[in-house]
Order: structure tokens, then C-alpha cells, then sequence
């Protein structure tokens, strides 16, 4: 890839997102409207993402990664500060989505999407009320508890449930935290990733940790399920776009930025992501019931408990001892 | 004993019935009308009419054909002249360069993978798919050599040399004498290659760039949000196709194979009177 564009060459930008994480139209869109082709490449975690952009392995422009990576990616100069002149559109991003922990200047990213963990329920195999993270200790739903093969999502929402952050560093706090997902884990039918979702709306399980995303999603496919945030809090996250330092296209990457927080853009990924959009004109254009829905779209008052994960750095190696520790048990 | 013959039967259809099932019920759910694993939602053929719509997943396919092909092929030619030259070295040479071969069978992929993408961006090859291409070239090589090699082995020399007595140069003779009798190596080397080529997922991951992607990638990207049911509906398409391919291949070999026979009959014939008569 040579330089910025010149007079004849088409300007090219790269970018690196989820997979099945954006309205496809968009892009096409987008080339049209400016005359920018865009080249699209995917990834199926935030820690191959890493590893490619680190070693030097990728030449994007915009690449959309979660809220922990992006503040490990700042912390080790990956990033490229945001021209916020250039990006007009940032302002319909809604007030409580600025200046979050992991980029409190909003100086190197814009959300794009946004979430939370909860508990997704079936009603008619729940008895109880589902407020807390503690039913899923509930000795009455053995074997009916599904739990997410993810060591942070895990042992975060037993810090929660136990009244301690979920980025605590110590160690009587971890230490409690592993003695309770050992006691749990007779009472878990399995450890799954996105097997969870079908196996819920299949009525396989009665009780599963999953992301608000799934969770809207599922509620749809099987009307007995149930999203809820525990009173304890859990964890809020947030992909947000951001320009890697190594991008020769800043220029464009800040119009296509831009461009993605035009409201009938954002309103297209939205609508097909099935997400909370973070954008206040989003917001306005869904289905009222969607919006109201505090499963899909919870007030802040639901949300007063709740942290987004912080980038532990090299104290990872302690959760994954502890992690690796549950597991073996 | 009839209880060990059904015995017998059941536990082969027991067993294909365990490979087959995963793919039946792929195959079922591709025309669901839902995105969901969990619930029949009614037929539909939506999600055929949505694949061949999707730039994404066609870029995908065409991507992951054409590099398996071009690779596969590449891998057979330089693989069967390796496997010729390897199976002429002396001992510990042969042994040093077979240790070699086996290294990226050996070698998880990951690390594959990793070296490969850090020695492109150290020789300056942007990664894409002339990178893409030299990888799977790459980890398809050891393949090859070892289906050809252990033809090599049960080659009779002896024809190749009366090939040569006979006035052929050993070009034509390798053409016309030793590769049919590697032939089955080769094409097993070459299908072999082929579908590795097709399946692989990190060493292309970490050696392709700039919008170059195969299937296997963009599936395992969509991970995170589930799978879309068009991936079904290609997976269908791709099965019956292949099925349909190998029903076709099949028939022509087992009436090839009578003709073969006869053939070898004859060379043998051939044979055994040059001995007698030397």
C-alpha cells in the first residue's frame, strides 16, 4: 500500500471488524457516496486482531475492536489520535457513551456498538424471581445452568455476585471468588460459547449467562426466555472504531468514521446487528418496543453497579491460573 | 452366528451414521426459517436466494477454490520432484531432509502460522494472496511427498533402466514409465493437498491480508454472533457437489480399473521375458 491518494488513484482504506458485524450496503455505499474503496477483512477475536496488528501484519485504516483491547492498544501506542474536527457526527453519540474508562478523553475511538452480561432465563422452568447472579448457585436448577466458557466473564459475574469489582487485584477477593465457581460447578450443565443460544431457545437448559445481544435475539426465537441484569451489577462493554498508528489513510478513516455515525447508516447496522447502538438518533428511528425494551436497551439507574473490564496487563496470569484451577477441579 | 453379522453391520452403519448425522442436519437447517439451531421455524429457500447475494461469503468461496487449487497443483509438481530427489539421496541425507518435511505436519498450526506471517513482513511481501498462495504451498508440500515416496519405493528400477536400453530419454521416461506408476501417490498427494488447503483456518488467518479471505476465515469470524444460515446453505451446495463429483469419479475408475488389469498383465508378461532373455 503506497501513500494518500494521488490524483488519478482511487484511495483505498482497510477494514478490520467483527464477522457478520456490519450492514454490508454500508460499504457499498460508502464507495459510491465518496469515492473510497473499501477493503474488508474479518476477525473472530480480539486477541487475533491483536496479534496481526502487533507484528506488523495488517495495514488497516479502521479496525473495531472491545473496550479492554482498545485500552491495552492505547496503552502500548498502537492507536492514532482522532481528528474530532474531522468526525461531526461524533455528537450524536449519547452523552453517557463519552469518556468511558478504557478512552476518558474520547481521543482515540467511537462506540459502535454496546452491551451488557445477564442472565437469560426460561419462565416456564424458573420459579423463582431472577434478580440476582445468586440463582445460578441455586442447588434447585442443577444441571440447568449453562455457564459461558470465558474466564473473565465467569469469574467477573462471581466477583459481582459476591459484592467485589470485577477487576479486583486481590487476592482474598479472587480467592473467594474461585472457591464459589468450584462449588457451582456440580451444578452446571456446561461450560458453552454460542452453542448457548440454541441450546436456550431449544429449552435445554433453564438458566445461562449470556451477552444482551444474544439475549435480544434469543427472546425473539423462544418467547418464554427472559433477559435480566442482576441487582449486583455486571459487566458493561463497548466496540468502538478506532485508527490503528500504522494507517496512511487517516483522512479517510476519519470520513468513514464519520460516515458510520450518519443516523441511517448507524440505523442500518443496528437494525441487522440486532445490538444496542449507542447513538441517540438510533435510538429514536427502532422499534419502540426494542427501545424500551431493558433487555436491548437498559436505563442507567439498571446499569448503576455495573463496570466494564478493565486490561489487567500482566495480572491476566492470575486469573488464568485461577481459571485453569476451576476448570481442572 | 447371525447376532455377530448384524453385529458387524450395525457397527459400520453406526459409524457412518455418526459422521453423517452433523452433515444431514446441516444440510435439514439450511432451510429453516429461523437463525436458530433450537427451533423449525417453517421451510424456506431464503437463505440460498441471500447466499448468492452475499459479497462476503462469495468472495470467500472464490478465494478459497482458487487457492486451493493453484496450491494444490503447485504442491503436487514441486512435491513429486522432491519426493524423486529425496528418494535418491544417501541415508543421512535422506534421513535430514525427511526430518525436515516433517516439521509442519508436526508443528501445530499456530506456530505454522506465526513464523510464516512474521517471515513475510520480514522479506517485505505484503500479506495477500500472493502470501496466502506461498503458505498454503507451504504446509502442503510435506503431503505430497509423503503419498509419492512410498510409491517410489515399490517402483521397480529395473523398468525404468530397460526404458532407457530401449532408446527412451530418461525425460520420456520418467514421463512415460514412472509417473503412471506414481501416479496413485500423486493424485493422492493432490487431493490430500487440496482439501487441507480448503479446511485450513489459522495459517491463513495469519498469513492474508488486504481483504483476501477464504471461507474458513469468515466463518470462524462470525463465531462471536452465531452462524448465519447461508453458511448452511453453501455447505449444502458445496456436499452435493462434491458428492455428485465423486459418484462420477468413482464410476469411471472401477471401469477403468478392469482395463488397468489387463494392462498390468501384460507389462508383467513384458517383464519376466526381458529377464529371461538377459
Amino acid at each position: 500500500m503506497t501513500g494518500c491518494s494521488s490524483a488519478n488513484a482511487r484511495p483505498t482504506i482497510t477494514v478490520y471488524n467483527w464477522g457478520d458485524y456490519i450492514d454490508e450496503s454500508v460499504l457499498q455505499d460508502f464507495e459510491k457516496k465518496y469515492d473510497i474503496k473499501v477493503v474488508y477483512d474479518t476477525y473472530a477475536t480480539n486477541e487475533d486482531m491483536y496479534v496481526k496488528l502487533k507484528s506488523g501484519g495488517g495495514d488497516y485504516d479502521v479496525v473495531i475492536p472491545s473496550d479492554y483491547m482498545i485500552k491495552r492498544m492505547i496503552t502500548e501506542n498502537m492507536l492514532q489520535k482522532l481528528n474530532t474536527a474531522n468526525i461531526p457526527n461524533l455528537s450524536y453519540i449519547e452523552k453517557r457513551f463519552r469518556g468511558l474508562p478504557y478512552d476518558p478523553g474520547d481521543e482515540y475511538s467511537v462506540p459502535y456498538m454496546w452491551g451488557t452480561v445477564g442472565i437469560i432465563y426460561n419462565k416456564k422452568m424458573v420459579s423463582d424471581t431472577v434478580d440476582s447472579w445468586k440463582i445460578l448457585w441455586n442447588k434447585k436448577y442443577s444441571k440447568q445452568i449453562l455457564m459461558q466458557d470465558s474466564q473473565r466473564d465467569c469469574i467477573g459475574i462471581t466477583l459481582k455476585m459476591l459484592g467485589y469489582s470485577m477487576n479486583t487485584r486481590k487476592t482474598e477477593e479472587l480467592d473467594a471468588a474461585k472457591k464459589a465457581l468450584i462449588e457451582q460447578k456440580p451444578l452446571v450443565l456446561a461450560y458453552v460459547v454460542d452453542e448457548v443460544k440454541d441450546k436456550m431457545i431449544a429449552g435445554e437448559a433453564a438458566l445461562a449467562v449470556v451477552w444482551s445481544g444474544d439475549g435480544i435475539y434469543m427472546e425473539r426465537e423462544n418467547p418464554d426466555l427472559q433477559y435480566v441484569i442482576p441487582k449486583e451489577g455486571t459487566n458493561e462493554w463497548v466496540d468502538a472504531m478506532v485508527i490503528p498508528s500504522t494507517s496512511k489513510h487517516q483522512k479517510e478513516a476519519e470520513m468513514f468514521i464519520n460516515y458510520m455515525c450518519e443516523p441511517d447508516i448507524a440505523f442500518k447496522n443496528a437494525d441487522y446487528i440486532g445490538y444496542a447502538s449507542p447513538h441517540s438518533e438510533v435510538m429514536k428511528m427502532l422499534d419502540p418496543k426494542l427501545v424500551n425494551d431493558r433487555s436491548a436497551y437498559p436505563t442507567e439507574d439498571d446499569l448503576k453497579n455495573s463496570e466494564f473490564f478493565e486490561y489487567l496487563g500482566d495480572y491476566v496470569k492470575v486469573y488464568d491460573k485461577m481459571w485453569t484451577e476451576i476448570k481442572a477441579e | 452366528m447371525v447376532g455377530l453379522k448384524l453385529l458387524k453391520r450395525s457397527y459400520t452403519f453406526i459409524i457412518f451414521f455418526f459422521l453423517y448425522a452433523p452433515i444431514a442436519v446441516l444440510i435439514v437447517f439450511s432451510f429453516n426459517d429461523s437463525k436458530s439451531r433450537g427451533n423449525w421455524a417453517g421451510f424456506t429457500t431464503k437463505w440460498y436466494s441471500q447466499l448468492f447475494h452475499d459479497q462476503q461469503i462469495l468472495k470467500s468461496l472464490y478465494y478459497t477454490i482458487a487457492i486451493a487449487l493453484i496450491s494444490s497443483v503447485f504442491a503436487t509438481v514441486i512435491g513429486t520432484a522432491a519426493a524423486i530427489g529425496i528418494h535418491n539421496m544417501k541415508r543421512l541425507m535422506r534421513k535430514v531432509v525427511m526430518n525436515l518435511t516433517y516439521l509442519p505436519v508436526v508443528n501445530a498450526d499456530i506456530v505454522t502460522g506465526i513464523s510464516l506471517m512474521l517471515l513475510f513482513i520480514f522479506i517485505r511481501i505484503k500479506l495477500g494472496f500472493l502470501s496466502l498462495l506461498l503458505a498454503h504451498i507451504t504446509f502442503n508440500l510435506p503431503y505430497v511427498i509423503l503419498s509419492v515416496l512410498p510409491k517410489l519405493r515399490q517402483l521397480d528400477r529395473n523398468v525404468y533402466e530397460a526404458a532407457l536400453d530401449l532408446g527412451a530419454t530418461p525425460l520420456y521416461a520418467y514421463f512415460k514409465v514412472i509417473l503412471p506408476e506414481l501416479m496413485p501417490g500423486v493424485i493422492t498427494g493432490l487431493l490430500l493437498a487440496f482439501t487441507l488447503s480448503l479446511d485450513d483456518f489459522v495459517i491463513s488467518f495469519f498469513t492474508t491480508g488486504s481483504g483476501v479471505t477464504n471461507l474458513s476465515i469468515t466463518i470462524y469470524s462470525m463465531a462471536r454472533r452465531g452462524i448465519n444460515p447461508q453458511i448452511n446453505a453453501l455447505s449444502t451446495i458445496m456436499f452435493v457437489t462434491v458428492l455428485v463429483l465423486l459418484i462420477l469419479v468413482n464410476y469411471r475408475m472401477s471401469r477403468d480399473a478392469r482395463v488397468t488389469r489387463d494392462r498390468k498383465e501384460k507389462n508383467k508378461n513384458a517383464q519376466d521375458y526381458l529377464l529371461q532373455k538377459a
